[in-house]
């Protein structure tokens, strides 16, 4: 009994490196599948890029980890995904209590047509949170966290809209931290972006990863490159290599990984 | 074939110069010195240059490369080998231009029959096969003939550890010829060395063709456990 007990609190905290998880994944939209019989392991406090051409279902298997998909017609998911070993396709799971959990960070900047205070103050208001200090304090310490408070300190009450593409996507990266996230997910975060404030996002990221786990889409191979631990090359709704980022991009496995890294495919 | 891809080969067919440019180099400074031929050991000076310049003009060409295209994976092993390549060529290229300056400097012929004792000719021969087996290897992208120099590069290492007995014996039967001794003795070392030079081209051909590191192998093997 003993022993059987040990061997449970060993697996469970081996299972517990990885923070998010997927299991034999399919996804239907319609009769098209989407994405074809995944399984992954993501550890926490880690980067993982995902690449591939598009359509490759990269997009579709990111939004797997805070149910984004739902909202889709004939979306239809066969298999299991957990985050921190808790099935969150279960009925019982509530999906604003994930979203809160899991923050996403879109391709086009989306602030709310509101003062810079409200759209990161906006996830702790619609949870109750009234208290002004600490909506305050929260506020400051979440764009001091994005490098962004230096800027705007001083017209917190400006509209978000007047900041510019860098900076609106830098505070929806506070909004979403705001609500205190374990995971962020990343679509395409910087492809509308300046390089300096790309440069900018991606220093943010690599800050990020020792308190978040992080999996950002891009298509951009150098960026994957530059910020992130594991990178897993989609094609045709596989995954056709996953592996440490060092090795995908000096000697990966697979020559159709190689032909798309080096530009010469897809 | 795509923009990377032309650039690549035209870095590619610029290493194949730097190899035919550094082998007519070796060729000829092995007859300049054989037939002891001035003006030949006079022209593979002159030629010198050509080889510096194409080395400055391979090594800013990978660095562009570098910028423009970022490479990675394959093409970026390629780009790292072939600087590296370079390198070692321009060396091999030094060597040659090393034995054309002694033939200027030394007034009589070395005695051919100290050449014979010395196993001097085959030495070099054997280090041109390699530059030639190195050059296909290189042109193939064959790793299997880049292997091949391995076991030649021991046959230049017994002739050199044998010159040394020959040289010492000979220079006590007729201390006047000493200058001349230490001469050949010197150009023997430099033709070993090109043939080490020779071997870290092999290894960065196996490198960027296999990813694998064979530098510093050696070393680990003799470090056996209880040895």
């Amino acid at each position: 009994m003993g022993k059987e007990k040990n061997e449970n609190v060993i697996e469970s905290s081996l299972k517990r490196k990885y923070k998010l998880q997927a299991k034999d994944v399919n996804v239907f939209y319609g009769d098209f599948q989407a994405i074809k019989e995944i399984s992954m392991d993501i550890k926490a406090n880690s980067v993982t890029a995902f690449i591939g051409p598009s359509g490759c279902g990269k997009s579709t298997f990111l939004r797997l980890f805070n149910r984004m998909n739902d909202y889709v017609d004939d979306f239809r998911m066969e298999g299991k995904i957990f985050i921190d070993n808790q099935n969150i396709n279960k009925k019982k799971v509530n999906v604003e209590q994930l979203r809160k959990q899991v923050g996403m960070v879109f391709q086009k900047p989306n602030p709310f047509p509101k003062s810079i205070f409200e759209n990161v103050a906006y996830g702790l208001k619609i949870q109750g949170i009234k208290d002004k200090t600490f909506l305050k304090e929260r506020v400051e310490s979440t764009l001091k966290q994005v490098a962004l408070w230096d800027e705007v300190k001083d017209n917190l009450n400006k509209s978000a809209l007047a900041l510019s593409g860098g900076q609106q996507q830098r505070l929806c990266i506070a909004r979403t931290l705001a609500v205190e996230p374990s995971v962020i997910l990343m679509d395409e975060p910087t492809s509308a972006l300046d390089p300096l404030s790309t440069a900018k996002i991606e220093e943010l990221i690599h800050e990020l990863k020792h308190k978040y786990t992080i999996v950002i889409v891009t298509h951009n191979m150098q960026q994957a490159g530059r910020i992130s631990d594991y990178t897993a090359f989609f094609y045709l709704g596989e995954i056709i290599e996953f592996d440490k980022t060092n090795k995908i991009f000096t000697n990966p496995e697979k020559k159709q990984t190689e032909n798309y890294i080096t530009g010469r495919f897809g | 074939m795509t923009n990377l891809d032309q650039y690549r080969e035209s870095l590619k067919q610029s290493g194949l110069e730097m190899f035919e440019l550094c082998e007519k180099q070796m060729l000829k400074s092995k007859e300049a010195f054989l037939t002891h031929d001035s003006d030949l050991a006079e022209e593979v000076i002159h030629t010198e240059n050509r080889v510096n310049a194409l080395d400055l003009k391979i090594d800013r060409d990978c660095e562009r490369f570098i910028a423009l295209h970022t490479p990675v994976a394959g093409d970026l092993r390629f780009v790292l080998a072939l600087r590296k390549i370079n390198f070692d060529l321009e060396r091999v290229g030094d060597h040659a231009f090393g034995v054309a300056k002694y033939i200027i400097e030394i007034n009589t012929p070395i005695d051919p029959k100290l050449l014979e004792n010395l196993r001097f000719v085959e030495m070099y021969d054997s280090a041109l096969s390699m530059l030639d087996d190195i050059k296909d290897a290189y042109i193939d992208d064959d790793t299997k003939k880049a292997r091949k120099v391995y076991k030649k590069d021991k046959v230049l290492n017994k002739i050199n550890i044998n010159a040394f007995k020959v040289i010492s014996e000979e220079v006590k039967k007729d201390p006047n010829l000493i200058d001349q001794y230490l001469l050949l003795f010197s150009i023997i070392k430099k033709i070993e060395r090109i043939g080490d030079l020779i071997t870290n081209i092999a290894e960065e051909i196996i490198f960027y063709r296999e990813a694998e590191i064979l530098k510093h192998q050696k070393k680990k093997k003799v470090r056996k456990p209880g040895k």
